[in-house]
């Protein structure tokens, strides 16, 4: 196993961040964008960030499931709950996500609503089939990696004749997110957001493949290099990203060959084909609402769609105040900008999203800021 | 695979804070296939099944990743131990197993 004897011994790591700091120019700045959640924890569980020249900056961008969607779907879906009769079927990160009055499908459940925890589609077809004469609606969240397991369900489900299943969809697309970061004009009184590449994601690519963002890379002429979720591959897509921005270049390029390709997985994008299609348009916290972003299920399987089977109040969906989890997502912010970060807002007692999910850039400082901290106030006072 | 020091409890629930990590897929060997699109994989000791619809092909002895009960992708055996071995340094694999472990919970009426 030579790849784990250079990773432990840390050589193959040294000489990419010596390459890193060699060919980055002093004279410029680097900001760039990990989209995915799952960069950003892997980026501060390394601490990849003290590795690299310090006008080589990250910025954390909106890949978070939980974190971008917005509080009126989550009240839906509340609502949904309480409903006579109805199992609301979810993700595990899903549970503790405020909605407006800091209400969450957690306390949901403690008021008597039927919220059960499942790990997969195949669990929430199960909950289906165990419990006939009830509704069982199972909160559909994430981006293209969770997509096709919610294509399977409803085609197995109407395959098996369940009637009593149906899927409130919230899936997202990420292609569309990285061009509206990039050409969405800045929020009143925010500064825009700089951002000079992005770190593709890992295995949302592995899905769609690495053609789709070459459009938004052609068009905005910006640098997207498809990363491998560990720490060796984020340092060396880094590298890749600043050869690309020192040469002008702005192609999409994958560092993560051994498992992304630029067709991605055919057999999963016609699945989801053949059951979801797109949205003219859909919110995301912090984004706002961004055209052809998100997936709806087709008519032909009308008859598995939440949204059409269930009244649904219209209602005042509101962010809790003073929270900059919108400004976070947006990467305008850091999370140790927000006045509620920390003090009342922690992973056991999160205000907003981006503090509950591990992908969420609020619990990532939260959980290796800290420490990073705390070794820097070492290395000081060592000095 | 190497089995895991004194592998890995199976949890009933997850405690409340427990996070999950939507964009993270766990490498595992297929044991057997099952039918129905259905096959089961081992883990540092730990077997569950997991939906193979959205492989063309899949069989006994290959490494998958997998994501939310779904095998995602197939992967070299090399690629396979060196992202779990990744992934226990990191501190991740625990996570991932427990949540593989609690995949079953509250599914009953």
């Amino acid at each position: 196993m030579k790849y784990i004897r250079e990773f432990r011994d840390g050589a193959l790591a040294r000489k990419l961040a010596g390459a890193i700091a060699r060919e980055a120019d002093p004279d410029r700045q680097y900001h760039l964008m990990e989209f995915c959640g799952g960069h950003t924890h892997a980026i501060f569980r390394y601490g990849v960030q003290d590795l690299v020249p310090a006008n080589v900056t990250y910025v954390h961008g909106p890949g978070c499931p939980v974190c971008v969607l917005p509080v009126r779907r989550l009240d839906d879906a509340i609502e949904l709950a309480l409903k006579e009769n109805v199992i609301l079927a979810t993700y595990g990160d899903m549970m503790r996500v405020p909605g407006t009055k800091r209400k969450s499908l957690i306390r949901a459940k403690a008021e008597g609503a039927d919220v059960r925890m499942v790990y997969s589609t195949q669990d929430a077809l199960r909950v289906a089939r165990d419990n006939p004469h009830r509704q069982v609606v199972f909160f559909a969240i994430g981006f293209e990696t969770t997509t096709p397991p919610t294509a399977v369900a409803i085609l197995q489900a109407k395959a098996e004749g369940l009637k009593n299943f149906s899927v409130f969809c919230n899936h997202v697309l990420t292609p569309p997110a990285i061009a509206h970061i990039v050409k969405a004009p800045a929020v009143p009184g925010e500064e825009p957001v700089k951002i000079d590449g992005f770190l593709g994601p890992s295995h949302v690519s592995s899905v769609i493949g690495s053609a789709p963002y070459e459009p938004a890379a052609r068009e905005f002429q910006k640098p997207v290099v498809i990363a491998g979720f560990e720490p060796l591959d984020v340092l060396q897509s880094t590298l890749m990203l600043i050869r690309q921005i020192n040469a002008g270049r702005c192609e999409v390029e994958n560092q993560y060959t051994r498992v992304v390709t630029r067709e991605g997985n055919r057999k999963a994008q016609a699945l989801v084909d053949q059951v979801l299609e797109l949205r003219r348009t859909f919110e995301w916290r912090g984004l706002g609402y961004v055209a052809d972003s998100a997936l709806k299920i087709r008519e032909s399987f009308a008859g598995f769609n939440t949204e059409q089977r269930f009244f649904v109040s219209p209602k005042e969906s509101r962010e809790v105040k003073s929270c900059d989890c919108p400004a976070v997502l947006r990467g305008v912010k850091k999370p140790t900008d927000c006045k509620l970060f920390g003090t009342t807002c922690t992973p056991d007692n999160p205000v907003g999203a981006c503090m509950v999910s591990s992908e969420g850039a609020c619990a990532a400082y939260w959980s290796y800021g800290r420490k990073r901290a705390g070794v820097r106030a070492m290395e000081g006072s060592a000095a | 695979m190497r089995p895991g020091p004194g592998g890995m409890p199976a949890r009933k629930t997850l405690p409340p804070n427990r996070s999950f990590n939507m964009c993270l897929a766990i490498p595992a060997r297929v044991v057997s296939i099952d039918g129905n699109d259905m096959a089961t994989v081992a883990l540092e000791g730990i077997r569950k099944p997991v939906s193979t619809a959205l492989l063309e092909q899949v069989a006994v002895g290959d490494y998958v990743l997998v994501h939310v009960g779904y095998a995602l992708h197939k992967l070299s055996e090399e690629e396979a131990e060196r992202t779990l071995q990744l992934m226990a340094e990191a501190g991740v694999l625990a996570e991932e197993l427990d949540e593989i472990a609690g995949a079953d919970v509250e599914t009953g009426s």
